[in-house]
């Protein structure tokens, strides 16, 4: 298996709180990595230090062996339209239509005349389920198709990677299920390496391959699908049975916090 | 902290403005004019109606108030002069600014700042397209072209709305005031109005971009730099005119 993405003791600050320590991990080419784990544990940070958003306080990160934190600007861009990200929100542009939308790469990057972008941009539309949608303003459109258009934007450029933050979030199981099929088809068919950033157990179970667990800004868990089901760390198998963390807080503690009085 | 990494934003927007021009005409990158022509309509085309009705009725304010003074002294007609001299060289430029900084600054800061907080200036980052070169270099040219061509509109009708009152209630021959006019206002005073309005549409597109590009957190924080863009470039303006006036006082 080759390693497309490779991180190495990477560290940030928000202030003097330090949000990710230590961070080390590797994403393979063509699997799909699903990174995992509770709200404020950093992921979408570390998401953001991954599509090159964020500098690292300290750490490297290796896209194919090369350090994207001491790139130059160019070499940034060039890498940049090799990867594809569908933000959480789907981000699409309010004041274009979804074709426009899905075109904009094509035309910023590509010297195509406007006749073959449109039909590029029709087959990316078609290839997520929303053929005769371009036409269309984002505002128009559900929760689930903004996705959708999301990823066909993300999707232009033919990227070999592509990154999710958190796809099920704010769907309903339905149109979230139809959305790990999309992802499931993108990786089986283009052969697409896939990063999900989620919480979600149900969609991590259909979709990874490989997970890794952060907790508090640590690598809590790293492996297959299969061993992080067998995993005996107490944060992972809290967050597998969906427990709540424990209040070990007595009365007379509760009522010192209250008083303020330590 | 604050106010240093503010300073590196504001540096940051003022050199790629600068890279994505002399890109634009040095390696001949292109500049999207469909997005130009519709800031142009936005910004300049949708502005006429205010600037010309509040530039009519500052002309019949500077005419009322200067008769005021000069019929003491039985100079009316030079009502004439000093209405045609203040207009083109200062409330023309001004009065448009003042206008753009709240139309069009306000909605850059506010535009950009809602494009931040739902992630699409990210999304911009991501897909190797240059925020400042899609979003600002669009707006910079249309003010550049449409401020001082405002500007004009506001000298006209600022002019003619001191001739409106001049004609109906001063009992001004409508001939002569129109003469005096024209032997008064001479090119250079159009010229250099319209030279500040270049600048004040510099500082105007700075100030709202800059706003915008600084909301980091919600959607309260979109109305606080909206309203900043504002104070600020209205500020900016009334600074930067100060300067110039003097500037002109002096050399020409």
């Amino acid at each position: 298996m080759k390693k497309i993405i490779e991180v190495k003791n990477l560290k940030t600050y928000y202030g003097d709180m330090e949000v990710l320590k230590n961070v080390t991990l590797d994403i393979y080419r063509g699997k799909n990595t699903v990174i995992l784990g509770g709200s404020g544990c950093g992921k979408s940070t570390l998401l953001k230090h991954l599509i090159g958003l964020l500098k690292p306080a300290e750490g490297k990160i290796l896209f194919e062996g090369k350090d994207i934190t001491k790139m130059s600007l160019e070499e940034i861009v060039s890498l940049r339209k090799r990867l594809g990200v569908l933000f959480q929100g789907a981000a699409l542009f309010n004041s274009m239509t979804i074709g426009e939308n899905v075109a904009l790469p094509l035309k910023e990057h590509t010297k195509l005349d406007d006749s073959t972008i449109t039909i590029i941009s029709r087959m990316k539309l078609d290839q997520v389920g929303l053929a005769g949608f371009e036409d269309y303003y984002p505002s128009q459109l559900s929760g689930g198709m903004k996705k959708r258009a999301g990823l066909a934007r993300a999707m232009a450029m033919d990227p070999e990677i592509l990154f999710f933050d958190e796809p099920s979030a704010g769907l309903d199981p339905i149109t979230a299920s139809g959305l790990d099929d999309l992802i499931l088809k993108l990786n089986k068919i283009f052969k697409v390496t896939i990063v999900v950033v989620t919480h979600e157990l149900p969609s991590m179970n259909k979709i990874a391959d490989n997970v890794i667990m952060l907790d508090k800004g640590k690598v809590i868990f790293c492996g297959n699908l299969e061993e992080f089901k067998g995993c005996n760390n107490e944060k992972v198998r809290q967050f597998i049975e969906r427990r709540a963390d424990e209040d070990n807080q007595s009365h007379e503690e509760y009522f010192k916090t209250l008083i303020k009085e330590n | 902290m604050d106010s240093s990494s503010g300073v590196k934003e504001l540096s940051k927007i003022i050199n790629e403005t600068y890279e994505s021009f002399s890109d634009f005409f040095v390696r001949r990158r292109k500049i999207s004019f469909k997005a130009v022509i519709s800031e142009i309509v936005k910004t300049g085309y949708e502005a006429i109606p205010i600037v010309a009705i509040i530039s009519l009725f500052v002309g019949i304010i500077m005419s009322l108030q200067s008769a005021y003074q000069l019929k003491r002294v039985g100079a009316l007609i030079y009502v004439a002069n000093l209405v045609g001299i203040s207009i083109t060289r200062e409330l023309g430029p001004i009065l448009t600014a003042i206008l753009v900084s709240g139309r069009s600054g306000s909605s850059f800061a506010a535009e950009i700042g809602s494009m931040k907080i739902s992630e699409e200036i990210d999304a911009l980052t991501t897909m190797g397209i240059n925020p400042v070169r899609f979003l600002i270099v669009p707006k910079f040219l249309a003010l550049l072209l449409m401020v001082p061509a405002l500007t004009l509109i506001s000298d006209f009708m600022g002019i003619l709305g001191g001739w409106l009152l001049a004609v109906t209630v001063l009992d001004i021959n409508a001939e002569s005031y129109y003469q005096q006019t024209i032997s008064a206002v001479l090119l250079k005073d159009i010229s250099t109005g319209l030279l500040k309005s270049g600048v004040f549409a510099v500082i105007i597109t700075l100030t709202g971009c800059y706003q915008g590009f600084r909301v980091s957190g919600g959607a309260e924080e979109v109305g606080r730099r909206t309203t900043a863009s504002v104070v600020a470039s209205i500020f900016l303006v009334i600074v930067t005119d100060c300067f110039f006036t003097a500037l002109f006082y002096y050399f020409t």
